[in-house]
């Protein structure tokens, strides 16, 4: 079986290529890759931990689209390419830092924690969004970032709507705050990062979420400005 | 760079023990070889002991003790045990789901437990920990160097005064110089390679780089193998399975073993029956697709990927692994060792809180409350730091230029795939004298093949194989002390089976101790914190 990988390392000219190479049936991808780095191509860059896919470290793009290499299944002709909107370091190894710094900016941890009776159904209530490995599968997915880098993005937003919708957190007001600018409003709504969290959670639903608590403290979209005067200038 | 307190790993351990020294006012850097998260705290999943009960937390005391055999410390147990439920609420209280049953924090029973105290977070226990953990952490603007990885501890005068480390982005050594270091860089159970639960990198860099250093090493020997993981990939299905009511049969649907037993001897069951030529299964039908589904979604997804099997549907082929390390860097009771201002905390380290065998649950629970205690020893340090150029870091940095130079005849990948095979079969589950001695033999033939192996790949950057021919380094070091010490322990005790010797014996109920001394490896028994055989 056949699959091409888009190498990349800064110091070659042309800087990145597309090499095909030749792997076992029925492996995960992390399995053929660690196949070509032990039998065909020792240079070949790729990161992985656990393996089992609650490490998060294995994340890239297979024909376009997201997924943990242990967890896939690599197909005839698939094409492995490294994750988007984050700079590659070499070959399918992402630089993750300002992926992370969402975490930071939008406050995605807990402010003030008070000790409340929680129940199953409570626990249910974040149980998802506490599932995320910080993969950044929907960081890569996410089309905002063709055009705002200082989008908060879709994991940091599920973070915060995590502690948002917990009831020990007291401060659910300044989390909206930190969420406005660059964050609930300016996402499309477009669901890829649904569509590519190999925990299945579902950003997009909990950003929509969010916008009804920020409504709640009084925040109105400021893109909605512009439908509410029809967009006509009076 | 300088800081008050620098901790190496960011597992549980590592960031239990960063909150706290931060919450007492210290500049802590915690490093990592990968992103804060990518820890091997993710994948514990059954759950963390803590008693529910004044009763329970006498018999938690108890349990452990017993799984010990002998080598637990009695006032380690009962600080780690008594301080469990308070654990737990400071867990919850920083934003932990543990799950609910009615109004109270659930628990199931893992094997070897007297009653149910493991609480969980379905079968993402560690991950969600692990997780909470890192959100406090950035909350308390603990710093974070990222995708650095350990060489060195800078010692100097038997005092700790920071570590090298390797930046993989650019493959240049660093020093990080601090007040107080902390190891949390896990276990080794990975140098058993397909025959380990554990993810890619745990081969005991912080073990390596302590004995380095001057300290002292424990029970290295005592390596728990978990019953049930997966027969093709070694991938881990947790103890929570058998708590539900999971079934070990073999293919002729014999239940040889009772599944509550401890896990060595689950362990050794099985490795006999695959020893004999039998297949052996877990069968986890009878537990019914919805609650599998509910409690064990990971394990089923993994099963179907890795095995192709529903274990809703149909039986699960499983062999025991290796999971965990119970021995490891040397300290007290406060996480210090023989070396000032450097501590160890979690799996790298042996505060002897699991003795000869470790207690399921027991492992979480031992990285909050030592990560805890750690925290606050190394916060207590004084000391006024020179910021100058160590000789350590010289060395270090000398010592990769020349690893790209090594003349790469011999492929280290090879003979890290042939050590790993032999160490299973003979240094495994089940040993004996003339097989160890084999062992070290090997070790040591591939401790002086090191100098004509090397790296194909030689690129600065980001070079992925030149850390693995590290760990492999750091493999052959650290290996070479466990089997002597599994060669010196003529008896069978906890995880350690010696069959030429199955009984446990009266003049072996003492911890080994292994440190080097000019660079040669000395040993000796030391019959110090322990209970009753």
């Amino acid at each position: 079986m056949k699959i091409k990988v888009r190498r990349y390392h800064p110091h070659f000219a042309p800087p990145t290529i597309e090499m095909e190479y030749d792997i076992p049936q029925d492996v995960t991808l992390l399995q053929a890759l660690s196949h070509i780095k032990r039998h065909i191509d020792r240079t070949l860059t790729f990161s992985f931990m656990c393996r089992s896919g609650v490490c998060g470290s294995c994340a890239m793009r297979v024909n376009g689209k997201e997924v943990l290499a242990c967890e896939y299944k690599v197909q005839e002709n698939d094409i492995i390419e490294p994750l988007q909107f984050t700079p590659t370091l070499r070959d399918l190894v992402s630089d993750k830092k300002s992926a992370l710094e969402t975490l930071e900016r939008s406050k995605a941890y807990p402010l003030n924690m008070e000790e409340v009776e929680l129940e199953q159904a409570d626990i249910a209530f974040l149980q998802r969004q506490s599932d995320c490995i910080l993969c950044s599968s929907c960081y890569s997915s996410c089309p905002v970032y063709e055009v705002n880098e200082a989008f908060l993005g879709p994991f940091a937003l599920t973070r915060v709507y995590r502690y948002v919708c917990d009831k020990r957190e007291q401060k659910k007001k300044e989390h909206i705050d930190a969420i406005v600018e660059n964050g609930i409003w300016d996402c499309t709504l477009c669901g890829n990062c649904t569509e590519v969290c190999p925990q299945g959670i579902d950003p997009k639903n909990d950003i929509l979420m969010l916008q009804s608590w920020a409504a709640k403290f009084g925040y109105t979209n400021p893109h909605m400005g512009s439908f509410g005067s029809f967009g006509l200038e009076f | 760079m300088k800081c008050d307190v620098v901790i190496v790993g960011s597992g549980g351990a590592g960031l239990v023990a960063a909150i706290r020294a931060a919450e007492l006012g210290k500049d802590v850097v915690v490093v990592s070889k990968g992103y804060p998260t990518e820890a091997q705290t993710s994948m514990a999943q059954g759950g963390i002991n803590a008693a529910s009960t004044q009763q329970d937390i006498q018999q938690h005391i108890e349990d452990t003790l017993r799984s010990g055999q002998g080598l637990a410390d009695p006032e380690v147990v009962e600080f780690v045990c008594t301080q469990a439920p308070k654990a737990i609420k400071w867990l919850d209280s920083i934003g932990v789901p543990f799950d609910r049953d009615d109004k109270e924090i659930a628990r199931r029973k893992l094997g070897g437990a007297s009653n149910p105290r493991a609480c969980y977070a379905q079968d993402y226990t560690g991950l969600k920990i692990l997780h909470t953990l890192y959100d406090n952490a950035l909350k308390l603007g603990v710093r974070f160097v990222h995708e650095h990885f350990l060489l060195n501890i800078i010692s100097e005068d038997n005092r700790a005064y920071g570590v090298t480390l390797l930046d993989k982005r650019s493959t240049q050594v660093k020093q990080l110089l601090s007040r107080a270091v902390i190891l949390a860089t896990g276990g080794f159970a990975k140098i058993y390679g397909p025959f380990s639960t554990n993810g890619e990198g745990s081969f005991g860099e912080g073990i390596a780089a302590a004995m380095r250093a001057g300290a002292k090493l424990s029970d290295l020997e005592f390596v728990q193998f978990h019953p049930t993981a997966l027969a093709k990939s070694a991938i881990l299905i947790s103890e929570a399975a058998r708590g539900l009511g999971a079934k070990i049969v073999n293919q002729k649907g014999e239940q040889f073993i009772d599944e509550l037993a401890t896990r060595d001897k689950i362990s050794r069951a099985i490795y006999e029956q695959l020893a004999i030529g039998n297949e052996v299964f877990l069968d986890m039908r009878e537990i019914g697709e919805e609650i599998i589904q509910r409690e064990l979604p990971q394990e089923r997804k993994l099963a179907m990927i890795y095995e192709n099997v529903d274990p809703a549907k149909e039986l699960l082929p499983i062999k025991p692994a290796a999971h965990y390390t119970m021995g490891g860097i040397d300290t007290e009771s406060n996480g210090g060792t023989n070396i000032a201002g450097f501590f160890a905390v979690g799996e790298c380290a042996n505060v002897k809180l699991h003795g000869a065998n470790r207690l399921g649950g027991n492992s979480l629970l031992e990285l909050v409350v030592m990560g805890k205690r750690v925290g606050e020893s190394a916060a207590a340090v004084s000391l006024e730091i020179e910021e100058k150029n160590f000789e350590r870091t010289l060395i270090d940095s000398n010592f990769i230029k020349a690893v790209f130079t090594l003349p790469n005849s011999i492929d280290f990948m090879e003979r890290k795939e042939f050590l790993q095979k032999v160490l299973f079969h003979n240094a495994g589950i089940v040993r004996e004298e003339l097989a160890l001695k084999g062992v070290l033999s090997v070790i040591r033939q591939h401790q002086k093949e090191l100098a004509f192996m090397g790296i194909k790949d030689k690129s600065p950057l980001y070079n992925t194989e030149l850390i693995a021919f590290l760990e492999y380094g750091n493999m052959v070091e650290l290996t070479e002390a466990m089997v002597v010490g599994a060669v010196q322990r003529n008896e069978s005790r906890g995880a350690h089976y010696r069959k030429d010797h199955p009984k446990t014996k009266e003049e072996y109920h003492a911890h080994t101790f292994i440190w080097k001394e000019d660079g040669v490896l000395c040993a000796d028994f030391v019959k110090q914190n322990i209970t009753k055989n």
